[in-house]
């Protein structure tokens, strides 16, 4: 009790004070009307237990306990960033982005493992990072593999089996020197991704996010591997609409 | 839909595009999914019409999809984009086109941040000249690759070899534009005609002899959703998303969907797929899906490349009844081969799609 009042005082004020730190809800708060316009256009909230106005004027209380219920919630995980809620708020509010501010301080504050959808950041960060750091590109079609991938179709089945033919008949240029489609970017081009993500909080923010998953992992007695195919595959909260 | 009204709306929303001189920047989900259509683009623009479009080895993903999965701060993706702007910058260009739409928007939101706030821009720039020892420079314009298709639009029906009719009622063909939520929902003013009604592909179509459809759902998102999708457990918010536009728009039976995002058109084919596979739900005629094709297929198809060399035959949903409607010859037989002949062997037949 004690310790969870300390963490308390620790917090309120401050989570807020953060939050406004970033461009992102600089940009996207501008006196909320509470119209509820965002929530009709959403994807996401006819599709999930999700109403972004109701996040909005959460945040615009500036009431930390309010701000760390939703970084502990899977509500902020819900939304799709397409951005549709920017186009027709009456007062240029971007509810978009003032979930992903709210995404990012959830995760800075090891809060994102309360939920379900938080806790799938771990496999984000990794298999997203890879592909940066390791070829350059975030999709990378060797790392596309059917198996994870069945809707991609028996077409992509085809596909992903006689890739390097396929792009050399399509006219791309898979993991070879020079221009052209999935070249292989060469190496000092990486390095400076690699440089960039160290010196502005990636690579920070992808170990936070890998410490608290191995441990999590640990802590059910699971491998990396088992608890990624978790990760990857489990939908138990109630999360849905319909 | 009221056209005259849509044509004051477009008037507002134009942007300017330069004729010629870019720096081209690929799209990790269209090299990885629509390689083709990259080749395509290029090929129009330099062979075709003789436009200056240079590319360099050295740039790489702007990091969009990795940012809008959150797994990095926006100062990360920030400086990756300074980073490319530096590039185009080193190599003489001052026009910048992207093929991505996820990187199109983000460089939207990026430049009217920093000029928001030019102590961030002042960061970034500090941060570019620490890791790579580039100089910093932003674009004068910056367009879509789609824009530059638009652009040049009437140069392509010029050299057309088959227009957007049905050969066999002689009446245009119906077609579905659906636009990259990216494009311009955030900033209305840098895509053409703006976020309600979108000029951009609608201007290819009428230029190429198709007839446009609306429909209900016309601007819905067609679900991608960034993490929606890449995790399985979430997959079906994406699917959903699909499923309500073909929903809308069955209707209106649609010849072919074109697209100006490089993933839309991958989750409008493959959730087609999906949808025919669990609810036996086809939206095209005769038990067929509905062709979806990216703006360089369709283009390409317009001034009479072969569609295998297109990559039309990466598609899950058959294209073949709207090369008939169009009156494009094929051959079946090579269909699925290598280059110079490669037997490839031949994907699974999907039974969902009534396919030959």
């Amino acid at each position: 009790m004690v310790k969870n009042k300390i963490y308390q005082n620790a917090i309120m004020g401050k989570l807020y004070d953060k939050l406004i730190q970033d461009y992102r809800l600089k940009e996207g708060l501008n006196a909320c009307i509470n119209c509820g316009t965002c929530t009709a256009i959403c994807p996401a909230a006819e599709f999930y237990r999700y109403d972004p106005r109701k996040i909005v004027t959460l945040v615009q209380t500036q009431d930390d306990k309010e701000i760390e219920n939703l970084l502990k919630s899977e509500t902020i995980w819900y939304c799709g960033e397409c951005m549709s809620c920017v186009t027709r708020c009456p007062r240029k509010n971007a509810a978009g982005l003032i979930i992903m501010a709210l995404r990012s301080l959830s995760i800075d504050t090891g809060l994102f493992m309360e939920s379900e959808k938080g806790r799938q950041m771990f496999i984000l960060c990794k298999d997203l990072n890879h592909n940066v750091l390791n070829y350059g590109y975030c999709v990378y079609p060797r790392e596309f593999k059917y198996e994870g991938h069945f809707e991609a179709g028996k077409i992509w089945k085809w596909e992903h089996e006689h890739l390097d033919d396929l792009f050399e008949r399509l006219g791309a240029n898979l993991d070879g020197g020079g221009t052209g489609a999935m070249r292989k970017i060469p190496q000092e081009d990486l390095d400076q991704l690699k440089k960039i993500y160290d010196i502005t909080g990636a690579t920070e923010r992808l170990e936070k996010v890998r410490a608290a998953g191995l441990k999590k992992a640990k802590e059910l007695g699971l491998t990396e591997e088992e608890y990624i195919q978790k990760l990857y595959t489990e939908c138990k909260g109630a999360h849905f609409n319909h | 839909m009221i056209y005259e009204g849509k044509k004051r709306i477009w008037s507002d929303y134009q942007k300017e595009i330069p004729d010629d001189h870019y720096f081209y920047v690929r799209s990790c989900i269209r090299q990885s999914f629509f390689p083709a259509s990259e080749a395509t683009f290029l090929d129009i623009t330099r062979n075709k019409l003789n436009k200056d479009i240079f590319e360099t080895e050295h740039h790489t993903t702007c990091g969009g999809i990795a940012y809008h999965s959150d797994t990095i701060p926006q100062e990360t993706v920030m400086t990756i984009i300074a980073r490319q702007f530096a590039l185009m910058k080193k190599y003489g260009y001052e026009n910048y086109v992207s093929s991505c739409i996820t990187s199109f928007g983000l460089y939207c939101e990026t430049l009217e941040t920093w000029r928001e706030f030019p102590e961030l821009e002042a960061k970034i720039a500090d941060n570019l000249k620490k890791t790579c020892n580039l100089e910093f420079a932003k674009p004068k314009f910056l367009v879509h690759a789609s824009d530059l298709i638009y652009k040049y639009r009437d140069l392509i029906a010029s050299q057309a070899k088959y227009k957007l009719i049905n050969k066999y009622s002689g009446k245009p063909l119906r077609v579905i534009e659906h636009i990259g939520c990216h494009y311009s929902k955030m900033f209305p003013s840098k895509g053409v005609g703006g976020a309600e009604y979108p000029y951009v592909l609608v201007g290819m179509i009428e230029a190429w002899g198709g007839e446009i459809v609306d429909y209900p759902e016309r601007r819905h998102c067609c679900g991608f959703g960034f993490r929606q999708y890449l995790i399985q457990s979430n997959r079906s918010y994406s699917l959903t998303n699909t499923y309500k536009k073909f929903e809308s728009m069955k209707p209106f039976k649609p010849d072919m969907i074109i697209t100006n995002c490089p993933g839309c058109p991958y989750f409008l084919d493959r959730w087609q797929y999906v949808i025919a596979e669990t609810q036996g739900k086809t939206y095209g005629e005769n038990g067929k899906g509905v062709p979806v094709f990216t703006y360089e297929e369709v283009a390409g198809l317009v001034m009479g490349y072969n569609p295998w060399d297109l990559g039309l035959q990466t598609h899950q949903v058959e294209v073949e009844p709207l090369l008939d409607k169009m009156g494009i010859p094929y051959d079946p037989k090579e269909k699925y081969l290598g280059k110079n002949g490669k037997d490839l062997g031949k994907p699974e037949i999907v039974e969902c799609f009534n396919n030959r």
